[in-house]
Protein backbone atom coordinates (compact mmCIF):
# COMPACT_ATOMS: atom_id res chain seq x y z
CA UNK A 1 0.00 0.00 0.00
CA UNK A 2 1.56 3.27 -1.17
CA UNK A 3 0.64 6.37 0.95
CA UNK A 4 1.19 9.85 -0.35
CA UNK A 5 1.17 13.00 1.75
CA UNK A 6 0.74 16.33 0.00
CA UNK A 7 0.94 19.90 1.86
CA UNK A 8 0.20 23.30 0.75
CA UNK A 9 -0.89 26.74 2.27
CA UNK A 10 -4.01 26.47 4.18
CA UNK A 11 -5.28 29.44 2.63
CA UNK A 12 -4.03 30.59 -1.11
CA UNK A 13 -5.13 33.36 -3.08
CA UNK A 14 -5.56 33.30 -6.65
CA UNK A 15 -2.01 34.98 -8.29
CA UNK A 16 0.14 33.59 -5.59
CA UNK A 17 2.94 31.54 -5.91
CA UNK A 18 2.70 28.32 -3.42
CA UNK A 19 5.17 25.49 -2.83
CA UNK A 20 3.80 22.24 -2.96
CA UNK A 21 5.10 19.70 -0.84
CA UNK A 22 4.92 15.99 -0.93
CA UNK A 23 5.82 12.33 0.14
CA UNK A 24 5.62 9.41 -1.15
CA UNK A 25 6.15 5.83 0.30
CA UNK A 26 8.23 4.08 -2.04
CA UNK A 27 10.88 1.34 -1.26
CA UNK A 28 13.07 3.25 -4.93
CA UNK A 29 15.20 -0.41 -4.47
CA UNK A 30 18.54 0.64 -6.47
CA UNK A 31 19.28 -2.81 -7.31
CA UNK A 32 22.97 -2.93 -6.31
CA UNK A 33 21.61 -4.06 -2.22
CA UNK A 34 21.45 -6.93 -1.30
CA UNK A 35 18.59 -8.16 1.35
CA UNK A 36 19.62 -10.46 4.16
CA UNK A 37 19.70 -13.88 2.89
CA UNK A 38 22.71 -12.42 0.42
CA UNK A 39 20.60 -11.76 -2.79
CA UNK A 40 20.39 -8.99 -5.11
CA UNK A 41 17.20 -6.82 -4.59
CA UNK A 42 16.08 -6.06 -7.74
CA UNK A 43 15.69 -2.46 -9.31
CA UNK A 44 12.02 -0.99 -8.37
CA UNK A 45 12.48 2.65 -8.50
CA UNK A 46 9.43 5.22 -9.46
CA UNK A 47 10.53 6.11 -13.64
CA UNK A 48 7.89 8.97 -13.94
CA UNK A 49 5.65 11.12 -11.59
CA UNK A 50 3.62 13.88 -12.92
CA UNK A 51 2.28 15.98 -11.18
CA UNK A 52 -1.49 17.43 -12.62
CA UNK A 53 -3.35 21.16 -11.70
CA UNK A 54 -6.79 20.91 -13.16
CA UNK A 55 -5.92 19.86 -16.48
CA UNK A 56 -2.73 21.69 -16.68
CA UNK A 57 0.65 19.38 -16.02
CA UNK A 58 2.91 21.78 -13.45
CA UNK A 59 5.43 19.16 -12.70
CA UNK A 60 7.23 16.35 -13.87
CA UNK A 61 9.91 14.27 -12.15
CA UNK A 62 11.98 11.32 -13.46
CA UNK A 63 13.81 10.29 -10.86
CA UNK A 64 16.15 7.49 -10.64
CA UNK A 65 18.10 4.55 -7.93
CA UNK A 66 19.39 8.17 -7.09
CA UNK A 67 16.40 9.50 -5.18
CA UNK A 68 16.21 8.21 -1.84
CA UNK A 69 13.93 5.80 -0.47
CA UNK A 70 10.12 7.27 0.34
CA UNK A 71 11.07 10.41 -2.22
CA UNK A 72 10.21 13.61 -1.15
CA UNK A 73 9.56 16.26 -3.84
CA UNK A 74 9.49 20.45 -3.40
CA UNK A 75 8.25 22.60 -6.19
CA UNK A 76 6.27 25.88 -6.62
CA UNK A 77 2.93 26.71 -8.53
CA UNK A 78 0.61 29.63 -9.29
CA UNK A 79 -2.78 29.23 -8.08
CA UNK A 80 -5.63 30.31 -10.29
CA UNK A 81 -8.70 28.86 -9.11
CA UNK A 82 -9.93 25.80 -7.54
CA UNK A 83 -8.96 22.36 -9.22
CA UNK A 84 -8.14 18.50 -8.72
CA UNK A 85 -4.16 18.43 -8.21
CA UNK A 86 -3.53 14.88 -9.18
CA UNK A 87 -0.19 13.11 -8.89
CA UNK A 88 0.08 9.97 -10.50
CA UNK A 89 3.77 7.78 -11.22
CA UNK A 90 4.62 4.71 -12.37
CA UNK A 91 7.67 2.23 -11.27
CA UNK A 92 9.48 -0.37 -12.23
CA UNK A 93 7.23 -3.25 -11.46
CA UNK A 94 4.72 -1.54 -14.01
CA UNK A 95 2.63 -0.81 -10.36
CA UNK A 96 0.68 2.53 -11.24
CA UNK A 97 -0.28 4.92 -8.50
CA UNK A 98 -2.90 7.90 -8.44
CA UNK A 99 -3.26 10.05 -5.63
CA UNK A 100 -6.16 13.02 -5.77
CA UNK A 101 -6.56 16.47 -3.58
CA UNK A 102 -8.59 19.54 -4.30
CA UNK A 103 -6.52 22.28 -4.65
CA UNK A 104 -8.75 25.12 -3.03
CA UNK A 105 -8.27 28.73 -3.66
CA UNK A 106 -10.48 31.38 -2.31
CA UNK A 107 -11.18 34.60 -4.84
CA UNK B 1 79.69 9.47 3.51
CA UNK B 2 80.22 8.53 7.46
CA UNK B 3 78.25 6.33 9.30
CA UNK B 4 75.57 8.98 10.85
CA UNK B 5 75.00 9.95 7.76
CA UNK B 6 74.38 6.70 6.44
CA UNK B 7 72.25 5.89 9.23
CA UNK B 8 69.87 9.07 8.73
CA UNK B 9 69.36 8.43 5.14
CA UNK B 10 68.21 5.05 5.68
CA UNK B 11 65.73 6.27 8.44
CA UNK B 12 64.45 8.82 6.34
CA UNK B 13 64.10 6.45 3.51
CA UNK B 14 62.20 3.93 5.74
CA UNK B 15 59.77 6.91 7.16
CA UNK B 16 59.16 7.97 3.18
CA UNK B 17 58.47 4.39 2.41
CA UNK B 18 56.15 3.77 5.42
CA UNK B 19 54.26 6.79 4.52
CA UNK B 20 53.62 5.56 1.06
CA UNK B 21 52.56 1.84 2.39
CA UNK B 22 50.28 3.71 4.82
CA UNK B 23 48.69 5.29 2.58
CA UNK B 24 48.15 1.68 0.42
CA UNK B 25 46.95 0.58 3.08
CA UNK B 26 44.16 3.15 3.77
CA UNK B 27 43.33 3.02 0.16
CA UNK B 28 42.69 -0.76 0.50
CA UNK B 29 40.64 -0.13 3.92
CA UNK B 30 38.30 2.06 1.37
CA UNK B 31 37.92 -0.14 -1.07
CA UNK B 32 37.05 -3.18 0.86
CA UNK B 33 34.87 -1.09 2.80
CA UNK B 34 33.12 -0.22 -0.17
CA UNK B 35 33.12 3.45 1.15
CA UNK B 36 33.07 4.85 -3.06
CA UNK B 37 32.30 2.92 -5.67
CA UNK B 38 32.74 3.84 -9.21
CA UNK B 39 35.16 6.00 -11.15
CA UNK B 40 34.80 10.00 -10.43
CA UNK B 41 33.55 10.87 -13.85
CA UNK B 42 34.84 14.38 -15.28
CA UNK B 43 32.45 17.49 -15.83
CA UNK B 44 32.41 17.37 -19.35
CA UNK B 45 31.20 13.49 -18.86
CA UNK B 46 28.72 14.71 -16.82
CA UNK B 47 27.19 17.66 -18.96
CA UNK B 48 27.84 16.86 -22.18
CA UNK B 49 25.42 14.15 -23.17
CA UNK B 50 22.63 16.41 -22.24
CA UNK B 51 23.88 19.91 -23.20
CA UNK B 52 25.60 18.93 -26.50
CA UNK B 53 27.40 21.63 -27.15
CA UNK B 54 24.82 24.28 -26.33
CA UNK B 55 26.50 26.96 -24.34
CA UNK B 56 26.83 26.85 -20.85
CA UNK B 57 27.34 29.44 -17.55
CA UNK B 58 27.57 29.21 -14.12
CA UNK B 59 25.61 31.71 -12.99
CA UNK B 60 21.56 32.12 -12.00
CA UNK B 61 21.72 28.48 -10.39
CA UNK B 62 21.84 28.21 -6.82
CA UNK B 63 22.75 24.77 -5.39
CA UNK B 64 21.69 24.47 -1.19
CA UNK B 65 23.36 21.03 0.06
CA UNK B 66 25.07 19.86 3.42
CA UNK B 67 28.68 20.38 2.92
CA UNK B 68 29.10 17.32 5.12
CA UNK B 69 26.35 14.66 5.01
CA UNK B 70 26.43 11.69 7.29
CA UNK B 71 23.82 9.14 5.91
CA UNK B 72 24.71 8.96 1.82
CA UNK B 73 21.23 7.40 1.53
CA UNK B 74 19.67 11.37 2.37
CA UNK B 75 21.07 14.23 1.40
CA UNK B 76 18.52 16.76 0.78
CA UNK B 77 19.35 19.08 -1.94
CA UNK B 78 17.89 22.02 -2.80
CA UNK B 79 17.88 24.06 -6.40
CA UNK B 80 16.86 27.42 -7.05
CA UNK B 81 17.25 28.86 -10.35
CA UNK B 82 16.77 33.05 -10.86
CA UNK B 83 14.49 33.49 -13.17
CA UNK B 84 11.18 35.38 -14.02
CA UNK B 85 9.43 32.43 -15.35
CA UNK B 86 7.41 34.09 -17.87
CA UNK B 87 6.08 32.39 -21.41
CA UNK B 88 8.95 33.53 -23.32
CA UNK B 89 12.08 32.97 -20.37
CA UNK B 90 11.76 30.22 -18.23
CA UNK B 91 13.27 27.20 -17.25
CA UNK B 92 12.16 23.96 -18.42
CA UNK B 93 14.43 21.40 -17.13
CA UNK B 94 16.51 21.45 -14.35
CA UNK B 95 18.39 18.43 -13.93
CA UNK B 96 20.71 16.88 -11.04
CA UNK B 97 24.11 14.86 -12.31
CA UNK B 98 26.06 12.95 -9.77
CA UNK B 99 30.52 12.66 -10.24
CA UNK B 100 29.78 9.01 -8.76
CA UNK B 101 26.77 7.11 -8.62
CA UNK B 102 26.15 4.55 -11.40
CA UNK B 103 23.26 6.53 -12.48
CA UNK B 104 24.97 9.68 -13.26
CA UNK B 105 21.30 11.57 -14.13
CA UNK B 106 19.91 11.43 -10.40
CA UNK B 107 16.49 13.50 -11.23
CA UNK B 108 15.44 15.10 -13.95
CA UNK B 109 12.26 18.05 -12.95
CA UNK B 110 10.34 19.52 -15.79
CA UNK B 111 9.14 23.24 -14.75
CA UNK B 112 7.53 25.74 -17.46
CA UNK B 113 6.02 29.12 -16.71
CA UNK B 114 3.11 27.95 -14.66
CA UNK B 115 5.22 27.40 -11.99
CA UNK B 116 6.04 31.17 -11.39
CA UNK B 117 9.04 30.43 -9.17
CA UNK B 118 11.96 27.85 -10.63
CA UNK B 119 13.16 26.12 -7.27
CA UNK B 120 12.98 22.66 -6.51
CA UNK B 121 13.78 20.11 -3.33
CA UNK B 122 14.45 16.72 -3.06
CA UNK B 123 16.06 13.59 -1.50
CA UNK B 124 19.30 12.25 -2.77
CA UNK B 125 21.36 9.01 -2.38
CA UNK B 126 25.44 9.70 -2.73
CA UNK B 127 27.99 7.02 -3.05
CA UNK B 128 30.87 8.94 -1.48
CA UNK B 129 32.38 12.19 -1.52
CA UNK B 130 31.84 14.09 -4.87
CA UNK B 131 30.60 17.14 -6.59
CA UNK B 132 27.00 17.40 -7.72
CA UNK B 133 25.63 19.41 -10.29
CA UNK B 134 22.44 21.64 -10.79
CA UNK B 135 21.99 21.99 -14.55
CA UNK B 136 18.87 23.96 -15.42
CA UNK B 137 18.05 23.74 -19.43
CA UNK B 138 16.07 27.49 -20.28
CA UNK B 139 13.56 28.14 -22.61
CA UNK B 140 16.07 29.49 -25.15
CA UNK B 141 18.30 26.81 -25.32
CA UNK B 142 20.88 27.85 -23.19
CA UNK B 143 22.07 26.17 -20.12
CA UNK B 144 23.06 27.33 -16.39
CA UNK B 145 25.31 25.31 -13.85
CA UNK B 146 25.99 25.13 -9.76
CA UNK B 147 28.25 22.83 -8.27
CA UNK B 148 28.97 22.24 -5.31
CA UNK B 149 31.08 19.80 -3.26
CA UNK B 150 29.88 17.04 -1.10
CA UNK B 151 31.77 15.14 1.57
CA UNK B 152 29.75 11.42 2.75
CA UNK B 153 31.36 9.93 5.60
CA UNK B 154 28.59 6.64 4.56
CA UNK B 155 28.36 5.68 1.38
CA UNK B 156 24.84 4.89 -0.11
CA UNK B 157 25.64 2.42 -1.60
CA UNK B 158 27.32 0.32 1.34
CA UNK B 159 25.09 -2.64 2.33
CA UNK B 160 23.01 -2.36 5.34
CA UNK B 161 22.38 -5.53 5.86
Amino acid sequence: MTRVRVQWPDKISAGEVVKVRMLIQHPMDTGYLQDFSGKLVPRNVIQSLTCTLGSQEVFRVVPSSGVSANPYFEFFVRATNTAEFKIEWTDDKGVKGQHLQIFNVTS
Amino acid sequence: MNAEGWLRRKGLQSLLLSGLVWQGLGARVAYAQRMNSGRLQTFEDMVQPIVKGAPIVKKDVNLEAPILADNGSLVPVQIHVQSPMSAQDHVTHIYLLSQRNPVTQMAVFQLGPWNGRAEVSTRVRLAGTQDVVALARLSNGEFRYSQMEIVVTESACVDAS
